[in-house]
């Protein structure tokens, strides 16, 4: 009872932090609805027993990179945005058929068997040792071609971003 | 919270997911400053990851975390490469309008 | 026995200076142009003396390897040699080296040179090809080249318009004969499986002798199209005046001697068709009756040398088609070879007249040249007596024998002989017509005209200057006298009881006659011996009736050369006054009866005005370059649609993907993937 409670509660909030994102004009406002959103999916991890990555959430996605955005909207001092009419092809095919395409997927799951089946909480224990020891026995080589990637991104990131030197 | 079992339908948490995606891919068609389409982007990889921790949850499988710590990973440098760019564009465009930003247009 | 040597060989001079003729001396294009045209006519004379010295022992064929195989349907290459196409080969060769002996001295001064012998040769090749062939198809081959040569032989001095003109009107009004050659030759390949000449004839042999319009008539009629094609017969003889356009030489073989004759050779060769076609002989008869008569009456008023002799070959061919058209095949092939013998010197004299008048043709502004020209004038008298029936002389036997077969066969008609007795009348009158008005009397011509820009030619024998026309080299004389020579004595090889030439063609023309009443057989041919029929009575009554027919022939003879004495050597003055007192008359036949006004408005303007408007603007502009421009526009238009999705905004390539995105899961979802 109490898990169904605060699904609906964590649920709410995400969707209304989304809807909010999408009906904000000014983005540092769409960002900072952006944080509820990553906050209350953490919430949601941790009901699903994922509490290793409720904190990485916290942490990395909330924590630094809604962080980054935030120092880069300030940066770029960016405004309210203009009304420019540059598509119409997205509004009138995109936004319909991205609602088609959700509500059949979700008609879809609704309506097939094995995921109207229940998800017991509390049976499975995402702890850190877990993790890692999955992260450092069975996925060691992803990990450390992560590494590698994120190394590529933080050069990339630096060269890209700097001034042209005069 | 330990011990009792409760049930929630794994349905509910895809459902969940698939609103989640859908503003996000809504927000992506609809928006005019590219920083809000970044977000966007950033809004979708959020829903997929929780369907993703909800099947582990499902299957007993704890890989289903594992590739949700990957997918943080990529998101973060895909977010930092990207705002870089936006960044070197604004530079030269002058704007975060994505529509402005149309010189490929035959 | 290698026949096909005869036709290749010209075809390899016609290469050689076809090709490389721009960059030779003219010495070394006579050469070539002499050389292989020659070795094919001594090698043609020797097959003839071996062939004859084996009894005209049938000879197989000389078969190259297939052209065509379909399913039963063959064609080869493949030439034959019997007595038919011996003879053809001959006076081909024969005819034709002795004309490109004298093409070499005409020709001398005239651009073009080497392309002049190119073209010749490749007439020969295509004629030897004709009449050597021994299936339909080759001889269709040799049809068809021969016309082509004559179109590029007429339009030699292309740029003239009137040049290139006639030459179009030649190609074109040959092809309308072709197309019913054709037609004919698809019914027979219908019917009888096969083109070849033995096969298809003996087939025919199984078939009796139609009364009514049966296959074999209606095979015969569209074969006469295209024989009346060829060899300029109504209605499709207007090209051939026209075609006096071309130098005299060619206006000598091709439309003297060989090329219009093939119609002549396909009919007799066909002949085993012909026998069992009664109403198709009659046909052939009436229309080279018409032709004849229809041709003599215009020679009379022309005032064009070579004109004349035109007209009168177009005559001369309907007396052969007469005489087939009455299954006498014998006696057309002997006034064929006479033919060609005299009408070739005919034309080659006329060539040398004008040669020395440095290009003058009309008859009217010659005269007295007999004094001038002694070879020229003593050759073309004997080709004029010739042609005119003179006794003794070739034409004499070979026209005479023609009157008695028209006259006397069972297939003939005494109309029909009254009508050619007539038109020997005309022969007769417009042949000495045009001899006196050349030859004798005073010259009319203008004395600077003569001499113009001539030059000397070497080995000339008397050159004069100004004022006078001059004889001309012997490399055009010698050839002149050579046919004098065979046209004085070609006859008696087809003359009396014995008829060398009659009895040698017989085995030819009673071949594949089983079935056919004996009079057809024996009516066609002048060896009544060979036949079974009872001999002495008919044979007397012939005779009596053979010397009234040659009376009167002889008579024909002298009263056309005295109605010429008369009006054009005696008074002069006589003629233009019956012109304008028969005005309406004389501009009728002056004009040749209209008939080429005629064509244009019936047929050609027609087919121009159809082809302009329908063809051309409608289907051609409209339809065709329409329907493509129309689909290079689409292509662009589709492009242009398309072209709208490449806008460069990132917003409306995400529509775009969620589109499709959002397809392919309902796809999924519908196909029942997604489970």
């Amino acid at each position: 009872m109490v898990h169904l409670i605060l699904f609906i509660i964590f649920g709410v909030i995400c969707v209304a932090g989304a809807v909010n994102l999408l009906a904000q004009k000014h983005p540092i406002n769409s960002a900072l609805s952006l944080v509820v959103v990553m906050g209350a999916l953490a919430g949601l991890y941790l009901l699903l027993g994922a509490e290793f990555l409720a904190a990485i959430q916290v942490i990395v996605y909330a924590g630094a990179i809604m962080v980054l955005f935030v120092f880069v909207i300030m940066l770029l001092n960016a405004g309210e945005e203009e009304h420019t009419h540059g598509s119409k092809i997205a509004l009138l095919f995109g936004v319909p058929g991205m609602v088609v395409g959700s509500v059949l997927i979700a008609w879809m799951l609704i309506h097939s068997q094995p995921s109207a089946r229940e998800v017991t909480v509390g049976q499975l224990y995402g702890s850190a040792r877990s993790i890692g020891q999955l992260l450092f026995g069975q996925f060691l080589l992803p990990f450390e071609i992560t590494s590698v990637l994120i190394l590529i991104a933080i050069m990339g990131a630096v060269v890209l971003a700097r001034r042209e030197s005069q | 919270m330990n011990g009792t079992v409760l049930e929630i339908p794994l349905a509910y948490y895809l459902v969940l997911s698939a609103i989640l995606f859908a503003c996000g891919v809504t927000g992506f068609l609809i928006k005019r400053n590219i920083i809000t389409i970044f977000m966007a982007i950033e809004l979708m990889l959020n829903g997929v990851n929780l369907s993703f921790v909800a099947f582990a949850a499902y299957w007993h499988a704890l890989s289903g975390q594992v590739f949700v710590f990957f997918v943080m990973v990529v998101a973060a440098a895909e977010a930092a490469v990207g705002l870089a760019i936006i960044i070197a564009v604004f530079r030269t465009r002058e704007t975060l309008n994505p529509d402005r930003v149309n010189l490929l247009k035959l | 026995m290698q026949l096909w040597l005869i036709p290749v060989l010209p075809l390899v001079g016609c290469a050689i200076n076809g090709l490389f003729g721009r960059r030779f001396t003219k010495l070394s294009v006579n050469i070539v142009g002499l050389l292989f045209p020659g070795l094919s006519m001594l090698y043609a004379w020797d097959i003839a003396v071996r062939y004859i010295g084996s009894g005209c022992r049938p000879v197989p064929p000389d078969v190259l390897p297939t052209w065509l195989a379909a399913g039963d349907f063959h064609i080869n290459w493949a030439f034959q040699l019997d007595q038919l196409s011996m003879l053809m080969m001959l006076i081909v060769t024969t005819v034709g080296f002795v004309i490109h002996v004298y093409s070499v001295g005409y020709m001398a001064h005239e651009g073009g040179y080497y392309r002049f012998f190119s073209y010749l040769n490749l007439f020969m090749f295509f004629m030897l090809t004709l009449v050597l062939g021994d299936n339909y198809l080759v001889m269709f081959v040799g049809w068809e080249g021969v016309g082509l040569a004559s179109y590029l032989l007429i339009g030699f001095f292309f740029r003239r318009d009137s040049a290139s003109a006639a030459g179009k009107k030649a190609f074109i009004t040959n092809r309308v004969g072709d197309f019913s050659f054709l037609i004919a030759l698809f019914l027979l390949i219908k019917h009888f499986g096969t083109l070849n000449f033995a096969a298809v004839f003996s087939q025919v042999s199984q078939l009796p002798q139609e009364t009514g319009w049966g296959l074999l008539t209606v095979i015969g009629l569209l074969m006469l199209g295209g024989a009346a094609g060829k060899s300029a017969q109504i209605p499709l003889y207007v090209w051939l005046p026209d075609a006096m356009e071309g130098p005299t030489p060619v206006s000598a073989l091709i439309h003297a001697a060989t090329m219009v004759t093939a119609g002549v050779y396909m009919v007799c060769r066909s002949h085993a068709i012909f026998d069992r076609a009664p109403n198709a002989l009659l046909v052939v008869a009436i229309i080279g009756t018409l032709t004849a008569f229809f041709a003599a009456t215009i020679g009379i008023v022309q005032h064009d040398i070579k004109r004349v002799l035109a007209y009168s070959t177009v005559s001369q061919l309907g007396y052969m088609f007469a005489a087939a058209g009455v299954a006498a095949y014998g006696a057309a092939m002997f006034h064929l070879m006479t033919h060609a013998f005299f009408k070739a010197l005919l034309f080659l004299a006329a060539g040398s007249v004008i040669h020395g008048l440095s290009g003058e043709q009309d008859m009217r502004k010659m005269g007295g040249l007999r004094k001038e020209m002694p070879w020229t004038f003593w050759t073309m008298t004997a080709a004029t007596f010739a042609i005119a029936g003179c006794p003794f002389l070739s034409g004499f036997f070979s026209k005479d024998l023609i009157l008695f077969k028209v006259f006397s066969s069972p297939f003939g008609s005494h109309v029909l002989w009254f009508i050619l007795w007539i038109t020997a009348l005309l022969t007769a009158f417009y042949m000495f017509r045009l001899w006196f008005l050349t030859f004798f009397g005073e010259f009319r011509g203008t004395p600077a005209a003569v001499h113009g820009d001539h030059h000397e030619h070497k080995g000339q024998e008397e050159h004069h200057h100004a004022g006078h026309a001059h004889e001309s080299p012997k490399v055009m004389l010698i050839p002149l006298a050579i046919l004098a020579i065979l046209s004085i004595i070609g006859g008696y090889i087809g003359y009396g009881e014995k008829n060398p030439l009659g009895t040698f063609l017989a085995p030819v023309f009673s071949q594949y006659s089983t079935g056919l009443p004996a009079a057809t057989v024996s009516g066609g041919e002048v060896a009544a011996e060979a036949t079974t029929t009872s001999a002495p009575a008919p044979h007397e009554e012939d005779a009596s009736l053979e010397i009234k027919l040659m009376a009167a022939a002889i008579f024909t003879f002298l009263l056309g050369l005295g109605l010429a004495w008369y009006l054009y050597y005696l008074h002069p003055d006589l003629p233009p006054k019956f012109a304008a007192s028969m005005r309406g008359l004389y501009e009728t036949v002056s004009n040749k009866y209209y008939v080429d006004e005629f064509y244009g408005a019936a047929v050609i303007r027609p087919i121009i005005a159809f082809s302009t408007a329908f063809l051309w603007k409608t289907i051609d502009a409209g339809v065709i370059d329409n329907t493509l421009n129309e689909s290079a526009v689409a292509a662009g238009d589709v492009s242009n649609a398309f072209r709208r999705m490449q806008s460069g905004n990132i917003r409306s390539y995400a529509g775009w993907v969620a589109l499709g995105a959002a397809a392919v899961i309902a796809f999924m979802v519908w196909t029942g993937g997604a489970r």
